[in-house]
Protein backbone atom coordinates (compact mmCIF):
# COMPACT_ATOMS: atom_id res chain seq x y z
CA UNK A 1 0.00 0.00 0.00
CA UNK A 2 1.37 3.22 -1.02
CA UNK A 3 0.85 5.92 1.85
CA UNK A 4 2.57 9.54 1.50
CA UNK A 5 4.72 10.39 4.96
CA UNK A 6 2.70 12.56 7.12
CA UNK A 7 2.57 16.18 6.53
CA UNK A 8 0.74 19.42 7.63
CA UNK A 9 -2.28 20.26 5.72
CA UNK A 10 -3.42 23.89 5.23
CA UNK A 11 -6.58 25.11 3.05
CA UNK A 12 -6.15 28.69 1.90
CA UNK A 13 -9.30 30.57 1.26
CA UNK A 14 -7.60 33.32 -1.05
CA UNK A 15 -4.17 33.59 -3.18
CA UNK A 16 -3.22 35.96 -1.04
CA UNK A 17 -3.97 33.46 1.83
CA UNK A 18 -2.00 30.81 -0.09
CA UNK A 19 1.30 33.44 -0.45
CA UNK A 20 0.70 33.97 3.40
CA UNK A 21 0.61 30.44 4.25
CA UNK A 22 3.84 29.73 1.44
CA UNK A 23 5.68 32.07 3.74
CA UNK A 24 5.15 30.87 7.03
CA UNK A 25 5.43 27.22 6.52
CA UNK A 26 8.83 27.80 4.14
CA UNK A 27 10.62 26.15 1.47
CA UNK A 28 9.64 22.34 2.19
CA UNK A 29 5.99 23.75 1.75
CA UNK A 30 3.96 23.19 -1.36
CA UNK A 31 1.05 24.14 -2.94
CA UNK A 32 -1.69 21.86 -3.75
CA UNK A 33 -4.06 21.91 -6.90
CA UNK A 34 -5.27 18.84 -8.34
CA UNK A 35 -2.71 16.72 -6.84
CA UNK A 36 -2.45 14.13 -9.65
CA UNK A 37 1.45 15.04 -10.02
CA UNK A 38 2.27 15.53 -6.50
CA UNK A 39 0.42 13.13 -4.44
CA UNK A 40 1.69 9.69 -6.87
CA UNK A 41 5.23 11.42 -6.02
CA UNK A 42 4.31 11.40 -2.10
CA UNK A 43 3.03 8.09 -2.26
CA UNK A 44 6.21 6.62 -4.27
CA UNK A 45 8.00 8.83 -1.44
CA UNK A 46 9.50 10.62 -4.31
CA UNK A 47 8.20 14.16 -2.87
CA UNK A 48 8.14 15.09 0.96
CA UNK A 49 6.43 18.34 1.30
CA UNK A 50 5.90 19.07 5.39
CA UNK A 51 3.12 21.25 4.79
CA UNK A 52 0.56 20.92 1.85
CA UNK A 53 -1.46 24.14 1.35
CA UNK A 54 -4.47 23.36 -0.59
CA UNK A 55 -5.63 25.81 -3.47
CA UNK A 56 -8.74 23.85 -4.46
CA UNK A 57 -11.22 26.62 -2.77
CA UNK A 58 -9.62 28.98 -5.11
CA UNK A 59 -11.24 27.79 -8.45
CA UNK A 60 -13.44 31.42 -8.33
CA UNK A 61 -10.30 33.15 -8.54
CA UNK A 62 -8.36 30.90 -10.86
CA UNK A 63 -10.08 28.82 -12.58
CA UNK A 64 -11.40 30.36 -15.93
CA UNK A 65 -10.56 30.58 -19.74
CA UNK A 66 -10.96 33.72 -21.26
CA UNK A 67 -10.08 36.26 -23.95
CA UNK A 68 -9.13 39.60 -23.23
CA UNK A 69 -7.75 42.36 -25.49
CA UNK A 70 -7.32 39.34 -28.11
CA UNK A 71 -5.31 37.45 -25.26
CA UNK A 72 -6.06 34.44 -23.91
CA UNK A 73 -5.91 33.98 -20.60
CA UNK A 74 -5.61 30.63 -19.09
CA UNK A 75 -6.18 30.56 -14.85
CA UNK A 76 -4.05 28.57 -13.02
CA UNK A 77 -7.18 26.07 -11.89
CA UNK A 78 -8.66 25.55 -15.01
CA UNK A 79 -9.06 21.39 -15.24
CA UNK A 80 -7.51 20.15 -18.10
CA UNK A 81 -11.53 19.18 -18.74
CA UNK A 82 -11.96 22.60 -19.10
CA UNK A 83 -9.49 23.23 -21.73
CA UNK A 84 -10.76 20.47 -23.98
CA UNK A 85 -14.57 22.12 -23.17
CA UNK A 86 -13.52 25.77 -24.78
CA UNK A 87 -15.16 27.06 -27.55
CA UNK A 88 -12.31 29.48 -27.60
CA UNK A 89 -9.17 26.48 -27.47
CA UNK A 90 -10.91 24.50 -30.06
CA UNK A 91 -11.96 27.14 -32.78
CA UNK A 92 -8.51 29.28 -31.83
CA UNK A 93 -6.05 27.65 -30.22
CA UNK A 94 -6.34 23.81 -31.67
CA UNK A 95 -2.56 22.32 -30.59
CA UNK A 96 -3.76 23.30 -26.89
CA UNK A 97 -7.16 20.67 -27.62
CA UNK A 98 -4.81 18.16 -29.42
CA UNK A 99 -2.43 17.86 -26.29
CA UNK A 100 -5.19 17.87 -24.22
CA UNK A 101 -6.97 14.80 -25.45
CA UNK A 102 -3.67 13.16 -25.25
CA UNK A 103 -3.46 13.88 -21.57
CA UNK A 104 -3.57 10.84 -19.01
CA UNK A 105 -7.06 9.98 -19.24
CA UNK A 106 -10.33 11.96 -18.52
CA UNK A 107 -10.86 10.89 -15.19
CA UNK A 108 -7.10 12.89 -14.29
CA UNK A 109 -8.41 15.47 -16.83
CA UNK A 110 -11.15 15.97 -14.58
CA UNK A 111 -8.90 16.74 -11.74
CA UNK A 112 -5.35 17.79 -13.40
CA UNK A 113 -5.01 21.73 -13.12
CA UNK A 114 -3.54 23.57 -16.01
CA UNK A 115 -0.97 26.01 -13.17
CA UNK A 116 0.09 22.29 -12.22
CA UNK A 117 1.14 20.83 -14.50
CA UNK A 118 3.21 24.40 -15.43
CA UNK A 119 4.11 24.43 -12.01
CA UNK A 120 5.63 21.23 -11.42
CA UNK A 121 8.34 21.18 -14.14
CA UNK A 122 7.92 17.91 -15.42
CA UNK A 123 9.78 17.61 -18.54
CA UNK A 124 7.38 15.31 -19.70
CA UNK A 125 4.36 16.99 -19.15
CA UNK A 126 2.69 18.08 -22.93
CA UNK A 127 1.40 21.68 -21.50
CA UNK A 128 4.38 23.46 -21.43
CA UNK A 129 5.64 21.97 -24.55
CA UNK A 130 2.41 23.26 -26.13
CA UNK A 131 3.01 26.55 -24.00
CA UNK A 132 6.01 27.07 -25.62
CA UNK A 133 5.19 26.73 -28.83
CA UNK A 134 3.06 29.06 -28.59
CA UNK A 135 5.57 31.28 -26.66
CA UNK A 136 2.86 32.31 -23.71
CA UNK A 137 3.55 33.93 -20.26
CA UNK A 138 2.97 32.54 -16.67
CA UNK A 139 1.78 35.10 -14.59
CA UNK A 140 2.66 34.30 -10.70
CA UNK A 141 2.48 36.06 -7.51
CA UNK A 142 4.23 36.33 -4.29
CA UNK A 143 5.02 38.73 -1.55
CA UNK A 144 6.39 41.31 -3.63
CA UNK A 145 3.67 41.23 -6.18
CA UNK A 146 2.77 40.00 -9.63
CA UNK A 147 5.51 39.13 -12.22
CA UNK A 148 5.22 37.76 -15.74
CA UNK A 149 7.72 34.85 -16.47
CA UNK A 150 8.35 34.04 -20.14
CA UNK A 151 7.93 30.35 -20.44
CA UNK A 152 10.92 30.10 -22.02
CA UNK A 153 12.39 30.99 -18.69
CA UNK A 154 10.52 29.19 -15.91
CA UNK A 155 11.89 25.77 -15.69
CA UNK A 156 15.59 25.08 -14.70
CA UNK A 157 16.02 21.72 -14.75
CA UNK A 158 13.84 18.36 -14.01
CA UNK A 159 11.06 19.48 -11.80
CA UNK A 160 12.84 22.73 -10.94
CA UNK A 161 11.72 26.25 -11.84
CA UNK A 162 12.43 29.52 -11.62
CA UNK A 163 9.21 30.20 -9.32
CA UNK A 164 10.10 31.22 -5.81
CA UNK A 165 9.43 29.31 -2.68
CA UNK A 166 6.21 31.85 -1.75
CA UNK A 167 5.12 32.60 -5.23
CA UNK A 168 2.37 30.54 -7.03
CA UNK A 169 1.21 30.68 -10.65
CA UNK A 170 -2.43 32.20 -11.19
CA UNK A 171 -2.35 31.62 -14.68
CA UNK A 172 -1.26 31.68 -18.20
CA UNK A 173 -1.29 33.80 -21.02
CA UNK A 174 -1.06 33.65 -24.81
CA UNK A 175 -1.19 37.31 -26.55
CA UNK A 176 -2.34 35.91 -30.12
CA UNK A 177 -3.95 33.06 -31.38
CA UNK A 178 -1.54 31.49 -33.72
CA UNK A 179 -2.87 31.32 -37.87
CA UNK A 180 -1.91 27.15 -37.31
CA UNK A 181 -0.80 25.23 -34.64
CA UNK A 182 -1.31 21.35 -33.67
CA UNK A 183 0.63 19.24 -31.23
CA UNK A 184 1.40 15.36 -32.18
CA UNK A 185 2.17 12.98 -29.30
CA UNK A 186 3.42 8.83 -29.30
CA UNK A 187 2.73 6.92 -26.03
CA UNK A 188 2.57 3.32 -25.43
CA UNK A 189 -0.78 3.56 -23.85
CA UNK A 190 -3.56 5.79 -22.67
CA UNK A 191 -2.10 7.34 -19.05
CA UNK A 192 1.16 6.67 -20.00
CA UNK A 193 4.11 9.72 -20.90
CA UNK A 194 5.33 10.59 -24.04
CA UNK A 195 7.81 8.49 -25.56
CA UNK A 196 8.20 12.10 -27.42
CA UNK A 197 5.52 14.86 -28.35
CA UNK A 198 5.99 18.05 -30.36
CA UNK A 199 3.89 21.15 -30.39
CA UNK A 200 3.94 23.50 -33.40
CA UNK A 201 2.61 27.16 -33.85
CA UNK A 202 3.04 29.42 -36.78
CA UNK A 203 1.75 32.06 -38.77
CA UNK A 204 2.02 32.12 -42.68
CA UNK A 205 1.70 35.61 -44.96
CA UNK A 206 2.00 36.00 -48.64
CA UNK A 207 2.48 32.04 -48.98
CA UNK A 208 5.81 31.96 -46.03
CA UNK A 209 6.58 31.19 -42.71
CA UNK A 210 6.90 33.98 -41.23
CA UNK A 211 7.43 33.08 -37.22
CA UNK A 212 6.93 29.23 -36.47
CA UNK A 213 7.42 27.96 -32.75
CA UNK A 214 8.44 24.17 -31.89
CA UNK A 215 7.90 22.92 -28.32
CA UNK A 216 9.48 19.29 -27.48
CA UNK A 217 8.26 17.25 -24.51
CA UNK A 218 9.96 14.49 -22.70
CA UNK A 219 13.11 14.41 -25.32
CA UNK A 220 15.42 16.23 -22.67
CA UNK A 221 16.07 17.53 -18.59
CA UNK A 222 13.38 20.05 -19.55
CA UNK A 223 11.11 21.15 -21.80
CA UNK A 224 12.86 21.88 -24.94
CA UNK A 225 12.59 24.97 -28.11
CA UNK A 226 14.11 23.73 -31.37
CA UNK A 227 15.22 26.94 -32.31
CA UNK A 228 17.12 25.78 -34.88
CA UNK A 229 14.59 24.41 -36.65
CA UNK A 230 12.12 27.24 -36.24
CA UNK A 231 15.19 29.32 -38.43
CA UNK A 232 14.86 26.83 -41.00
CA UNK A 233 10.79 27.49 -41.08
CA UNK A 234 11.08 31.52 -41.40
CA UNK A 235 10.76 32.86 -44.32
CA UNK A 236 10.19 29.77 -46.26
CA UNK A 237 7.29 28.23 -48.27
CA UNK A 238 5.48 25.67 -46.28
CA UNK A 239 6.33 22.23 -48.10
CA UNK A 240 7.37 18.61 -47.23
CA UNK A 241 11.03 18.92 -48.04
CA UNK A 242 11.08 21.98 -45.75
CA UNK A 243 9.36 20.62 -42.64
CA UNK A 244 11.89 16.91 -43.14
CA UNK A 245 14.89 19.48 -42.99
CA UNK A 246 13.17 20.81 -39.87
CA UNK A 247 12.41 17.58 -38.29
CA UNK A 248 16.02 16.65 -39.02
CA UNK A 249 17.00 19.96 -37.18
CA UNK A 250 14.90 19.23 -33.82
CA UNK A 251 15.98 15.75 -33.60
CA UNK A 252 19.67 17.15 -33.42
CA UNK A 253 18.49 19.47 -30.79
CA UNK A 254 16.50 17.01 -28.74
CA UNK A 255 18.27 15.67 -25.69
CA UNK A 256 16.62 12.04 -25.27
CA UNK A 257 17.43 9.67 -22.51
CA UNK A 258 17.10 6.02 -22.53
CA UNK A 259 14.76 4.57 -20.49
CA UNK A 260 11.81 1.49 -20.79
CA UNK A 261 10.04 3.58 -23.81
CA UNK A 262 12.86 3.40 -26.01
CA UNK A 263 16.57 4.50 -26.93
CA UNK A 264 18.08 7.54 -27.44
CA UNK A 265 17.81 6.83 -31.59
CA UNK A 266 14.41 6.40 -31.22
CA UNK A 267 13.57 8.31 -29.65
CA UNK A 268 15.31 11.13 -32.08
CA UNK A 269 13.94 9.38 -35.15
CA UNK A 270 10.32 10.11 -33.18
CA UNK A 271 10.73 13.95 -33.17
CA UNK A 272 11.75 13.87 -36.98
CA UNK A 273 8.49 12.30 -37.64
CA UNK A 274 6.31 14.47 -34.77
CA UNK A 275 7.67 17.19 -36.18
CA UNK A 276 6.74 16.69 -39.67
CA UNK A 277 3.20 15.77 -38.95
CA UNK A 278 2.80 18.29 -36.66
CA UNK A 279 4.00 20.77 -39.57
CA UNK A 280 1.54 19.05 -42.13
CA UNK A 281 -1.51 19.62 -39.48
CA UNK A 282 -0.33 23.15 -38.36
CA UNK A 283 0.22 24.97 -41.75
CA UNK A 284 -3.23 22.98 -43.38
CA UNK A 285 -5.25 24.40 -40.02
CA UNK A 286 -3.58 27.99 -41.36
CA UNK A 287 -4.92 27.38 -44.52
CA UNK A 288 -1.62 27.12 -46.49
CA UNK A 289 -0.34 24.35 -47.53
CA UNK A 290 2.35 23.28 -49.91
CA UNK B 1 -8.48 16.78 11.22
CA UNK B 2 -11.97 16.96 11.37
CA UNK B 3 -13.46 16.18 8.11
CA UNK B 4 -17.45 16.56 7.47
CA UNK B 5 -18.67 15.23 3.30
CA UNK B 6 -22.23 14.31 2.03
CA UNK B 7 -21.28 10.68 0.68
CA UNK B 8 -24.14 9.14 -1.00
CA UNK B 9 -27.12 11.64 0.41
CA UNK B 10 -25.29 11.25 3.96
CA UNK B 11 -23.40 13.46 5.96
CA UNK B 12 -20.47 11.63 7.31
CA UNK B 13 -17.79 13.40 9.80
CA UNK B 14 -14.51 11.67 10.68
CA UNK B 15 -11.38 12.01 12.50
CA UNK B 16 -8.60 11.27 9.65
CA UNK B 17 -4.79 12.15 9.17
CA UNK B 18 -3.80 14.56 6.72
CA UNK B 19 -2.86 11.94 4.44
CA UNK B 20 -5.52 9.36 4.41
CA UNK B 21 -6.37 8.90 0.80
CA UNK B 22 -10.10 9.26 -0.05
CA UNK B 23 -10.24 5.34 -1.33
CA UNK B 24 -8.93 4.14 2.06
CA UNK B 25 -11.37 6.75 3.58
CA UNK B 26 -14.37 5.55 1.48
CA UNK B 27 -13.21 1.82 1.91
CA UNK B 28 -11.76 1.43 5.89
CA UNK B 29 -13.78 4.31 7.62
CA UNK B 30 -16.97 4.37 5.94
CA UNK B 31 -16.87 0.77 5.02
CA UNK B 32 -17.79 1.18 1.53
CA UNK B 33 -16.40 -1.37 -0.14
CA UNK B 34 -17.86 -1.12 -3.37
CA UNK B 35 -15.06 1.33 -4.18
CA UNK B 36 -12.01 -1.00 -5.28
CA UNK B 37 -8.47 -0.41 -4.56
CA UNK B 38 -6.26 -1.95 -6.79
CA UNK B 39 -3.47 -0.67 -8.64
CA UNK B 40 -2.55 2.20 -6.36
CA UNK B 41 -0.66 4.58 -9.47
CA UNK B 42 -3.61 6.16 -10.91
CA UNK B 43 -3.65 4.04 -13.44
CA UNK B 44 -6.19 1.49 -13.54
CA UNK B 45 -9.76 3.24 -12.31
CA UNK B 46 -10.71 0.74 -10.26
CA UNK B 47 -11.23 3.18 -7.29
CA UNK B 48 -13.39 5.65 -9.10
CA UNK B 49 -16.19 7.64 -7.28
CA UNK B 50 -17.83 10.65 -8.25
CA UNK B 51 -16.37 14.06 -6.31
CA UNK B 52 -19.34 16.74 -6.86
CA UNK B 53 -20.24 14.15 -9.92
CA UNK B 54 -17.42 13.84 -11.73
CA UNK B 55 -15.72 10.65 -11.63
CA UNK B 56 -12.23 10.79 -9.99
CA UNK B 57 -9.63 8.33 -9.15
CA UNK B 58 -9.60 8.14 -5.38
CA UNK B 59 -6.61 6.95 -5.00
CA UNK B 60 -4.98 9.84 -5.97
CA UNK B 61 -6.91 12.58 -4.11
CA UNK B 62 -7.12 13.15 0.32
CA UNK B 63 -9.74 12.54 1.83
CA UNK B 64 -9.58 15.84 3.55
CA UNK B 65 -9.32 17.35 -0.09
CA UNK B 66 -13.36 16.36 -0.01
CA UNK B 67 -13.85 17.76 3.00
CA UNK B 68 -16.76 20.32 2.19
CA UNK B 69 -17.88 18.21 -0.82
CA UNK B 70 -19.99 15.65 -2.05
CA UNK B 71 -19.05 12.03 -3.22
CA UNK B 72 -20.93 8.96 -4.56
CA UNK B 73 -19.76 5.59 -4.84
CA UNK B 74 -21.10 2.65 -6.34
CA UNK B 75 -23.34 2.24 -3.05
CA UNK B 76 -25.25 5.49 -3.94
CA UNK B 77 -26.02 5.21 -7.59
CA UNK B 78 -28.78 2.67 -6.85
CA UNK B 79 -32.17 3.80 -5.37
CA UNK B 80 -32.57 0.83 -3.63
CA UNK B 81 -35.37 -0.70 -5.30
CA UNK B 82 -34.46 -0.67 -8.91
CA UNK B 83 -31.42 -0.45 -11.23
CA UNK B 84 -30.23 2.22 -12.98
CA UNK B 85 -30.22 2.41 -16.76
CA UNK B 86 -26.66 2.18 -16.66
CA UNK B 87 -27.03 -0.80 -14.28
CA UNK B 88 -29.11 -2.38 -16.20
CA UNK B 89 -27.19 -2.03 -19.64
CA UNK B 90 -24.28 -3.98 -17.91
CA UNK B 91 -26.66 -6.63 -17.10
CA UNK B 92 -28.33 -6.61 -20.23
CA UNK B 93 -25.24 -6.60 -22.51
CA UNK B 94 -23.41 -8.83 -19.76
CA UNK B 95 -20.86 -5.71 -19.72
CA UNK B 96 -18.48 -7.42 -16.10
CA UNK B 97 -17.02 -10.67 -16.18
CA UNK B 98 -15.21 -11.11 -12.84
CA UNK B 99 -16.78 -7.76 -11.87
CA UNK B 100 -13.75 -6.05 -10.20
CA UNK B 101 -13.87 -3.14 -12.59
CA UNK B 102 -17.52 -2.61 -12.62
CA UNK B 103 -17.90 -0.19 -10.16
CA UNK B 104 -15.90 2.24 -11.12
CA UNK B 105 -16.94 1.42 -14.64
CA UNK B 106 -20.56 2.37 -14.06
CA UNK B 107 -19.31 5.40 -12.12
CA UNK B 108 -17.25 6.92 -15.15
CA UNK B 109 -20.11 5.81 -17.98
CA UNK B 110 -23.14 7.71 -15.60
CA UNK B 111 -21.32 11.06 -15.72
CA UNK B 112 -20.22 10.58 -19.07
CA UNK B 113 -24.12 9.97 -19.89
CA UNK B 114 -24.96 13.12 -18.25
CA UNK B 115 -22.89 14.98 -20.62
CA UNK B 116 -23.21 13.54 -23.68
CA UNK B 117 -26.02 11.99 -23.81
CA UNK B 118 -25.88 10.51 -27.38
CA UNK B 119 -22.40 9.36 -27.80
CA UNK B 120 -20.55 7.49 -30.93
CA UNK B 121 -18.70 4.29 -29.71
CA UNK B 122 -15.46 5.93 -30.01
CA UNK B 123 -16.48 8.48 -27.43
CA UNK B 124 -17.26 5.97 -25.47
CA UNK B 125 -14.16 4.02 -25.72
CA UNK B 126 -12.22 7.45 -24.77
CA UNK B 127 -14.87 8.35 -21.70
CA UNK B 128 -13.92 4.73 -20.43
CA UNK B 129 -10.03 5.09 -21.19
CA UNK B 130 -9.23 5.50 -17.74
CA UNK B 131 -10.99 2.49 -16.76
CA UNK B 132 -9.15 -0.67 -16.99
CA UNK B 133 -10.93 -3.74 -16.98
CA UNK B 134 -8.52 -6.57 -16.22
CA UNK B 135 -11.49 -9.25 -17.97
CA UNK B 136 -10.08 -7.37 -21.07
CA UNK B 137 -14.25 -7.51 -21.67
CA UNK B 138 -14.49 -3.76 -23.32
CA UNK B 139 -16.87 -4.74 -25.92
CA UNK B 140 -19.61 -5.93 -23.96
CA UNK B 141 -19.09 -2.96 -21.80
CA UNK B 142 -19.48 -0.41 -24.71
CA UNK B 143 -22.50 -2.02 -25.36
CA UNK B 144 -23.78 -1.59 -22.23
CA UNK B 145 -23.14 1.88 -21.90
CA UNK B 146 -25.23 2.25 -25.63
CA UNK B 147 -27.77 0.29 -23.99
CA UNK B 148 -28.01 2.76 -21.29
CA UNK B 149 -27.98 5.89 -23.73
CA UNK B 150 -30.85 3.89 -25.94
CA UNK B 151 -32.80 3.49 -23.20
CA UNK B 152 -32.55 7.12 -21.88
CA UNK B 153 -34.25 8.12 -25.18
CA UNK B 154 -36.58 5.82 -25.27
CA UNK B 155 -35.72 3.11 -27.43
CA UNK B 156 -36.81 -0.09 -27.16
CA UNK B 157 -34.37 -3.15 -27.76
Amino acid sequence: MQVPARFDYEVAASVEEAIRLLERHGPEARLLAGGHSLIPMMKLRLAFPETLIDIHELDGELRYIREEDGALEIGALARHQDVLDSEVVRERYPILWDAETMIADPLVRNMGTVGGSLAHGDPAEDLPAAFMALGCEVVARGPGGERTIPIDELQTGPFETVLDPAEIIVGARILRAPQGSAYTKVKRRTGDYASAAIGVALNISDGEIRDAGIGMCAVGGQTLRARGAEEILEGQRPNMELYKRAGERAAEESEPSEDARGPVEYKRDLVKVLVVRALEKAVERAGGGA
Amino acid sequence: MRISMNVNGQTREADVEPRLLLVHFVRDVLELTGTHWSCDTSNCGACTVQLDGEPVKSCTVLAVRANGHEVTTIEGIWSGTELTPMQEGFRQEHGLQCGFCTPGMILTATAFLENNPDPTEAEIREAISGNLCRCTGYENIIKAVQWAANSREGVSV
